[in-house]
């Protein structure tokens, strides 16, 4: 009796309770928020990205004031840190963090390198993902012998070793700079690269180095999802290739894509590092912290300090880049979707 | 599998062929030639240079004799380590006064009495011999890392492990490197900065002769220094690879058979799950081989990858152009050698 009471009167509210369907997107937004690691990369990153646009704010001196008298002054609390430096070391207590050996103040200098490393974390993926999905996608789309012509355009490319390559590259439009005549497209260029402090030519290395494994990726995506059947309906209602294309192919291969990207961006900021580092990189007076780390070693015995800061800087900042790609890949894993 | 590796070696060939061509037409379209940094020579010497070294004829013509020297091996009864000209990477002693020789890279235009081969000879070994000995390190700390990580999942040793590997790959050698130094070469003073500790003659040409304390002194804070960042890549590949199989039916089944733990993992299910980290051996060799430069630079090793910066800044281009050469052609066998390996590993690869 009672039980045919309770029936009706559920019935009667006819409530049903069902889990809010969730894209995609949202259950990888959720999960990548619960990911303490990964939010606290994405943190240092934002921190970051305020650092690197405002730091003419947040710079005590210009990252080219030098003032020679000064030079390797340290404050006391680095000498406390570093106490072989006590018989030697001038002590100051303009420079937070201590000057470097022409007397620019290393503290303002982190803060302007900041730019050099986040213009590469953010222009390398971006010419990555533009030159290589276009790539990829249209290989791997077209099949046949258009696609074993693409492929094997990154074939030859792949077996160049990638650093050499930049470096080579670098070389070569270093050499260039001040032999050119005015008014040619190559004068053009070098004077805007050195407008840029030396940054247009580093973003063009890695742009042309770093495509070919989006390429490949892509292409590998966009197989896979090729023969799946709502393209095949997408064609027969009349979609062109380029609406296939963009709206259904690409959306849905787009996860594995941003994750491999998130994850490489520790490798471009290395390798613009080490590209300062052999002074092929930016000109100076432009700091980036790969300079910084080269002056610093210069001077590692005496001074570790001028070394040691910079390189913190970026091995957080690497380290942030890799926490939160981790944290992205765990997150748009679809193998792990609906747990936790 | 014969025919799968001669289309490979043959499309090895187109590859290296046109890395080449790149390499040379880069160097050479830059305006300025070796002769002309130094302190400005009188226009006929720098002529005379160029006639020398045939720079004054056509870019086609140039790189035309160039691979007719490095590529085609001739026999010759002219005694090698007699000319300048004359000297060649390989030679093979056939019989009495005849020699097998190949590979002729040409002279340096910075180094007056040393060949492009001489160089090879004598640094490319060193920078060998630090890519292996990290690739050593790789696989020693990284594959054991992640079996560790990946049996004892979600306890302190993942967690550890993991962290290490976040560690190594987030800290690059420009980094890692003078911080060694500072501790260990300049506070403790347990191991000397700079230098290495192998000289010619190499066995096989390539390995050092003497390997006791004195080698790896200075060995041990270069291939730890490049070593660890891909040894942190490989734990994290060993981990999700083995993370991945032991959720397999396979290993269900063994487990139900009865078998002891310890053989379920060794017996089937580490085989399988090496698989895709043997896959990523061959471009883990290739950032080594690269990485390899940026180590020699830091802690002074005399290999091919400072003598590589600098050339490029002197426009000595046969350096330039025989480190390239060399450098693909490495990389390109060792891609060749991990697909096949992964060929017998994987009996679901089948090549055609």
């Amino acid at each position: 009796m009672v039980a045919e009471t309770e029936i009706t009167r559920v019935e009667a509210q006819d409530t049903i309770l069902v889990r809010k369907s969730e894209s995609l997107w949202q259950d990888a937004w959720r999960r990548l928020l619960r990911n303490r690691a990964a939010m606290v990369g994405g943190v240092i990153i934002l921190l970051l990205f305020f650092t690197a646009i405002f730091a003419p704010l947040i710079a005590p001196k210009g990252y080219a004031d030098q003032v020679l008298m000064d030079n390797n002054k340290v404050p006391p609390w680095i000498v406390r840190l570093f106490p072989t430096m006590a018989p030697y070391a001038k002590i100051s207590l303009e420079y937070p963090l201590g000057a470097d050996y022409v007397g620019r103040d290393i503290l303002s200098r982190m803060v302007y390198g900041a730019r050099v490393s986040l213009a590469v974390a953010l222009i390398g993926p971006i010419l990555s993902i533009l030159i290589g999905v276009t790539f990829g996608s249209i290989s791997g789309y077209l099949g046949g012998r258009t696609d074993n012509m693409m492929m094997g355009l990154v074939d030859v490319l792949y077996g160049f070793p990638t650093l050499l390559f930049i470096i080579l590259l670098m070389a070569f439009f270093r050499g260039t700079l001040s032999k050119l005549e005015p008014g040619t497209l190559a004068y053009s260029i070098s004077a805007l690269d050195a407008k840029m402090g030396g940054l247009l030519f580093i973003f063009i290395g890695i742009g042309v180095t770093a495509w070919e494994t989006m390429a490949r990726l892509t292409r590998g995506q966009v197989l896979s999802v090729r023969g799946r059947d709502y393209i095949d309906a997408a064609r027969t209602i009349g979609a062109t290739n380029s609406r296939i294309m963009s709206k259904h192919i690409l959306p849905n291969i787009m996860g594995p894509l941003i994750v491999a990207e998130t994850l490489a961006i520790p490798a471009y900021i290395a390798t613009e590092a080490f590209l300062s580092f052999i002074g092929l990189g930016v000109n100076p007076p432009t700091p980036s912290w790969g300079i910084m780390i080269s002056d610093g070693s210069q001077q590692l015995r005496t001074y570790p300090n001028q070394a040691l800061f910079p390189a913190l800087a970026l091995a957080i900042t690497m380290f942030a880049f890799n926490f939160l790609g981790d944290g992205l890949r765990d997150a748009l894993d679809p193998r792990m979707r609906g747990t936790s | 599998m014969p025919q799968y590796i001669i289309r490979r070696m043959f499309r090895n060939g187109i590859v290296i062929l046109l890395i080449t061509l790149i390499t040379f037409l880069l160097m050479h379209s830059v305006p300025g030639g070796p002769f002309d940094a130094e302190k400005a020579l009188p226009k006929e010497i720098i002529a005379n240079l160029n006639a020398r070294y045939h720079l004054d004829e056509p870019l086609s013509k140039q790189f035309v004799f160039y691979l007719y020297d490095v590529l085609i091996p001739r026999f010759s009864s002219t005694t090698p380590g007699v000319s300048l000209q004359d000297d060649f990477l390989i030679t093979i002693k056939v019989g009495d006064k005849l020699w097998f020789k190949w590979m002729n890279f040409g002279p340096s235009y910075t180094s007056k009495s040393r060949t492009v081969n001489d160089i090879i000879k004598q640094q490319l070994p060193i920078s060998i011999q630090l890519g292996l000995l990290a690739l050593m390190v790789a696989m020693a700390i990284g594959i054991p890392l992640g079996i560790l990580a990946a049996l004892k999942q979600n306890t302190f040793w993942d967690y550890v492990g993991m962290s290490l590997a976040i560690f190594g790959v987030s800290v690059p050698v420009i980094i890692l490197g003078p911080i060694l130094i500072w501790v260990f070469g300049v506070s403790l003073k347990l191991l000397p900065p700079t230098g290495w500790g192998a000289k010619p003659p190499y066995l096989l040409g390539v390995l050092p002769t003497q390997i006791g304390w004195s080698y790896w002194r200075f060995a041990l804070m270069p291939m730890i220094a490049l070593g660890l960042g891909s040894s942190a890549i490989l734990a994290r590949l060993t981990r999700a690879s083995l993370l991945q199989v032991v959720r397999e039916d396979y290993i269900r089944t063994a487990r139900a058979k009865g078998l002891r733990e310890r053989t379920v993992i060794t017996r089937h299910a580490m085989k399988n799950s090496l698989i895709p980290v043997i896959t990523v051996l061959g471009p883990m060799f290739a950032g080594l081989v690269t990485g390899t430069f940026v180590t020699e630079l830091i802690f002074g090793i005399p290999g091919m990858g400072r003598y590589f910066v600098t050339s490029i800044t002197n426009r000595d281009y046969p350096v330039i152009m025989g480190t390239i050469l060399l450098y693909a052609v490495m990389l390109v066998m060792a891609n060749l050698v991990v697909d096949i390996v992964y060929g017998f590993l994987d009996p679901r690869i089948r090549y055609t």
